[in-house]
Order: C-alpha cells, then structure tokens, then sequence
C-alpha cells in the first residue's frame, strides 16, 4: 500500500485514542491535538522513506506521546512560572517516560473518558458535538464547519470555548461514577444521534443528507458500543442509526424526496439491515428497554416488511405507546397518530393528530402539518389538504423537503381546479 | 454589620494588559488597607462568565447549563464558597442548595475563582 495512504488510514482509526491519551497525560486538549498532528505529519514524512512500520498504530501513539514531551519540555522553560502550566505537568506528567525506542506501549483505552468529557452536560450542546467530532472522530475544523454550513470561525469559536470551559472549570477527564452513569451516558448518545440527525435531514440548504455527517455518527456509535458493550441503549442507538441509514440508497430518486412508502426497496441496503437488526436483538437481550431500542424496533418493522401494505402498524402504534410512557412527547404522539391512521384509518389518525395539537405546541412543526396535510390528502379533501401543505411550506427549510411539499400542494391545487371546473362528463 | 461588595463589570477580550494590571493594583491597594484595618473578611475575583454552569429545576429534576442563566427577576440572595476537587463535585453540592435546584424558584450559578491571582 501506498505509505501516504497507509498513514492517513492508520491516523483517521487511531487518532481518537491517540488524542484520548495524550489529554490524560497532558491534561490539555490543545496539547494532545498538537502532538498527534505533529506524530500524523512526521508519519507523512518518514513513512515513504522507511516503509510502512510493522505495528502502524503503535508507531503513530509512541510518536506522538514523544511529541508531547518535546513540548511539554520546551514550554517548561519558557513559562515555568505560570500556574496552568505548572499544574498540569503536575497533576498529569507521566512518572517515567515511555519506553520510545522498543515495544509498543500498552495503554488503557482512554476514549470512553474523552467521551465523557467532551459531551458533559456543563458544555453546551453545540460545544459538545464540535468538541466529539474534533477529538474523538479526528475531523479537522474545516471539515465540520462545511459538515454543518457554518463559518469557519464560528467553528474555531465553539472549540475554542469548550476546551478553555473544561480547563478553566476543571471538567473532569474521567468515566462519570455508576451513580451519575445513566444520565452522563444518555448525554453521549444524545450529541451522537444529533450528529446522525443533522446529516440525515439536514436542517437546512439544499442536500437532504449529508452523508458525512451520518457515516460519522455511526463510526462514534460503533466506538461507543465496543467502549460499553453491556449497555443496552448503545446498542439501540447504533441499531437505530444502521436501520434509518439502510434506507438512505432510496429516500431520494433525481434529487427528489421519496416517501418510505414509495420507496423502491431493493435499493434499501441490505448489510446495514442485517447488522442492525442482529445488534438490536443482542440488545433486547439484555433485557432493559430504551427509546433508542424502541426506535429501532419500529425501525426493524419497515426494514422487515417486505412491501409498504405489508408493514406491521398495529405492533408499530403498540411500540409507540411504550416509547410515549418513556418519553412523553407531542413529536412522538404524532409519529404515533400517523401509525394509527395506517392501522386503524385516516379518520382516526387525523382525530388523533388534531388533538395533539390542540396543545398548540407543534404549531411551528412543519412534520405536523405535513403530517396532516398528507391524511386530508388521502382522505380526498383537497381544499384542507393544500391549506395544511401551505401551512408546512412556511414552516420548512430544507429545499428537497420544500420541493416535495409544493409538489404535493400542487396536485391538491390541480385536484381543485378539476372539481370547480367540475369532470368531464358530469357536467355537459 | 457586614457588608458584601459584588463587582459587576464589562468583560472583554481585547482588554489592554496595561489597564488590566493597573486594575489589579487599585484592587489590591484597596485590600491592603482593608486588611490593615482589620476590616477585610475576604476578597477574590471570579473567572469569566464563560466558565459559569447554572443548575435549575425542571419540574424537580435539576438541569445543567452552560453559561450564566439568572433571569432578570432573580437577585443574588448569597453565596457559598466551596473547596471542589473538580466541577463534578461542584454540581453535586449546587443540587443540595435550596433555590432553584430543589424546584423552588432561582438557580444557582457556579463560576470558579481565579485561585492564586488575589494574593
């Protein structure tokens, strides 16, 4: 293999527990993210020369863990007298060098504490995700700002802002104790499903899915699930994200948004199913059930239906009704209105949906009033239907989105210009 | 009778160093001779806003934010200063404080002291 390559595939897998490393040992993640750039470009430099190392990753980690003395040495000198630095030399210098010339190093896994970290509940939400991607996923800043159409420098800003919160408040770089376990881990699977979800409907421009962003979501799944392997909603989350993502090949045919019940599902891929639904199995068996495994359950249900007449709603309205005693939201009850409609009739799931929003709540939800628009629309009341799809379109950002929402409003246009012009042959 | 002074002031990036420590040097001229009267109790300035996490109930759950969130209608009540290992602990303490953390109204607003800079 081509050493350049070999290099850039070596660090793209390794540089999260790289970087996880070296905070611990520096207790700085400016540091740590210096010395694994700096090991990632002498990989580039000394690779073609002296051929691809035997043990790769480890060649990069003892790299870059030489870097960091290097640095943490000069910096001794020059700043010896500022209390930052002191007290991380401190507080987190290895006691003995490692051994730089000979046998790889075995280190602990540090990522699950970086994980933690990263997505404490003391930063906020959009700290957190730049702050994961950066660290744990190796994403450079360009690549994220583009990822998430901001501006470099709001980017920067965010990571800026995390890092000096985590240093200057002292945010601990370790695995939260089991008392405050299920809450810190619940933040981590929400900033990694946020990730898939920005890449999976992007919120706003012009592509609905940014596959970027999803096939990085999943990577940070999979790392999440092999850091706590006995953790039943990890295994959900990543289940979840397989299954929707097995679906990604047809959701869109010439830049078009397609309905999962138009879908063409032999394009649906089939190795994201078969995985997905082999980890949710494993996951229901351990027996302690999660919004995230009750979301892929109903996930499996369309993967596993053959045509859309065929798919399970009666066991999708039940799976619902869990999910609603879990997490009792009015998004929820609508994606629940929807499988009742599909189950028990358009009549009964529009009931159901203008009850929910009597609350008034998902007013400025367009899923809501596409969701309605859709079941006036087959219930052949054209004149409402469009009203709802206008009421949508006001509400929506993303173009494809948009573009399929005019398309319908259309057809209920067309459907009442045919009916005041009244139908050939009724009126002669 | 004891007084509390809160310092309220403009935080800024670009601050001159200059005017910076001609600052410090008002405030610790202050201390000293508050101490040498014998009236200083304590005195220390606290890091930037930026560093604030604010804990507030949420129907009797409390919930982290990150950054300074007192509404207008909230005014300082009083203070605690604690000695925390890491934020972590800070967190574990602030739920205990009777305020917004246990499901009353206001919250509690945790910002670190700048260790080292007073003395």
């Amino acid at each position: 293999m081509d050493a350049r390559l070999a290099a850039e595939t070596v660090f793209r897998e390794e540089s999260g527990k790289i970087i996880a490393s070296l905070i611990r040992v520096s207790g700085s993640f400016d540091r740590a993210e210096d010395a694994t750039q700096e090991a990632f470009a002498a990989a580039l430099t000394t690779w073609p020369k002296t051929g691809i190392p035997t043990n790769p990753a480890a060649w990069l980690m003892t790299a870059a863990h030489r870097k960091l003395i290097d640095q943490v040495r000069r910096d001794r000198t020059v700043r010896d007298k500022e209390d930052a630095v002191r007290y991380e030399i401190e507080a987190f210098a290895p006691s003995s060098e490692p051994d730089l010339e000979d046998e790889p190093m075995h280190l602990p896994d540090d990522r699950l504490r970086l994980i933690f970290t990263c997505c404490h509940p003391a930063l906020n939400r959009e700290g957190q995700v730049a702050l994961t991607l950066r660290t744990l996923g190796g994403l450079t800043t360009p690549e994220i700002a583009k990822a998430f159409l901001l501006p470099e420098p709001t980017l920067a800003q965010r990571l800026v802002r995390a890092k000096r919160k985590i240093q200057e408040a002292h945010i601990p770089y370790e695995v939260p104790p089991p008392e405050s376990l299920p809450e810190r881990l619940a933040s981590v699977q929400a900033v990694i499903y946020l990730i898939y979800n920005e890449g999976y409907v992007a919120a706003s421009g012009e592509k609905l899915i940014r596959t970027d962003l999803c096939a990085e979501a999943i990577r940070l799944g999979r790392v999440l699930r092999e850091l706590m392997p006995k953790e039943p909603e990890n295994l959900g989350l990543l289940a979840l994200m397989l299954l929707h993502d097995s679906r990604r090949p047809a959701r869109t045919r010439e830049g078009k948004l397609v309905t999962l019940e138009e879908q063409d599902r032999s394009l649906w891929d089939q190795n994201e199913t078969t995985e997905g639904l082999a980890i949710l199995d494993e996951a229901w068996k351990l027996r302690q059930i999660g919004p995230y495994q009750l979301q892929a359950a109903i996930s499996a249900l369309h993967s596993t239906a053959k045509t859309s007449a065929e798919t399970d709603w009666a066991q999708i309205v039940a799976l619902y009704s869990k999910l609603l005693e879990l997490n009792p939201s009015p998004i929820v009850a609508l994606n629940q209105a929807v499988a009742i409609a599909m189950s028990s009739g358009f009549e009964e799931g529009l009931k159901r949906i203008d009850a929910i929003g009597e609350s008034g709540q998902l007013n400025n939800y367009y899923l809501f009033h596409a969701a309605r628009a859709d079941l006036l629309r087959r219930l052949q009341r054209p004149d409402e239907a469009a009203e709802s799809y206008r009421t949508a379109l006001k509400l929506a950002t993303n173009e494809i989105e948009r573009a399929f929402l005019k398309d319908r409003l259309a057809a209920m246009e067309d459907a009442l210009s045919r009916q005041s012009h009244g139908t050939p042959g009724e009126n002669p | 009778m004891r007084y509390m002074f809160l310092v309220y002031s403009v935080e800024r990036s670009d601050i001159d160093p200059v005017m910076l420590q001609s600052v410090a040097e008002q405030h610790r001229k202050v201390m000293s001779e508050a101490a040498q009267r014998g009236v200083l109790e304590s005195a220390e300035p606290l890091k930037p806003t930026t560093t604030a996490t604010t804990i507030r109930s949420n129907d009797g759950h409390p919930v982290l934010l990150d950054g300074p969130f007192a509404e207008t209608k909230e005014q300082l009540a009083g203070y605690y200063i604690l000695n925390c290992k890491d934020l972590d602990e800070a967190i574990e303490w602030a739920k205990r404080i009777p305020s917004g953390c246990k499901g009353g109204e206001g919250c509690i607003e945790i910002r670190p002291l700048h260790e080292g800079l007073a003395h």
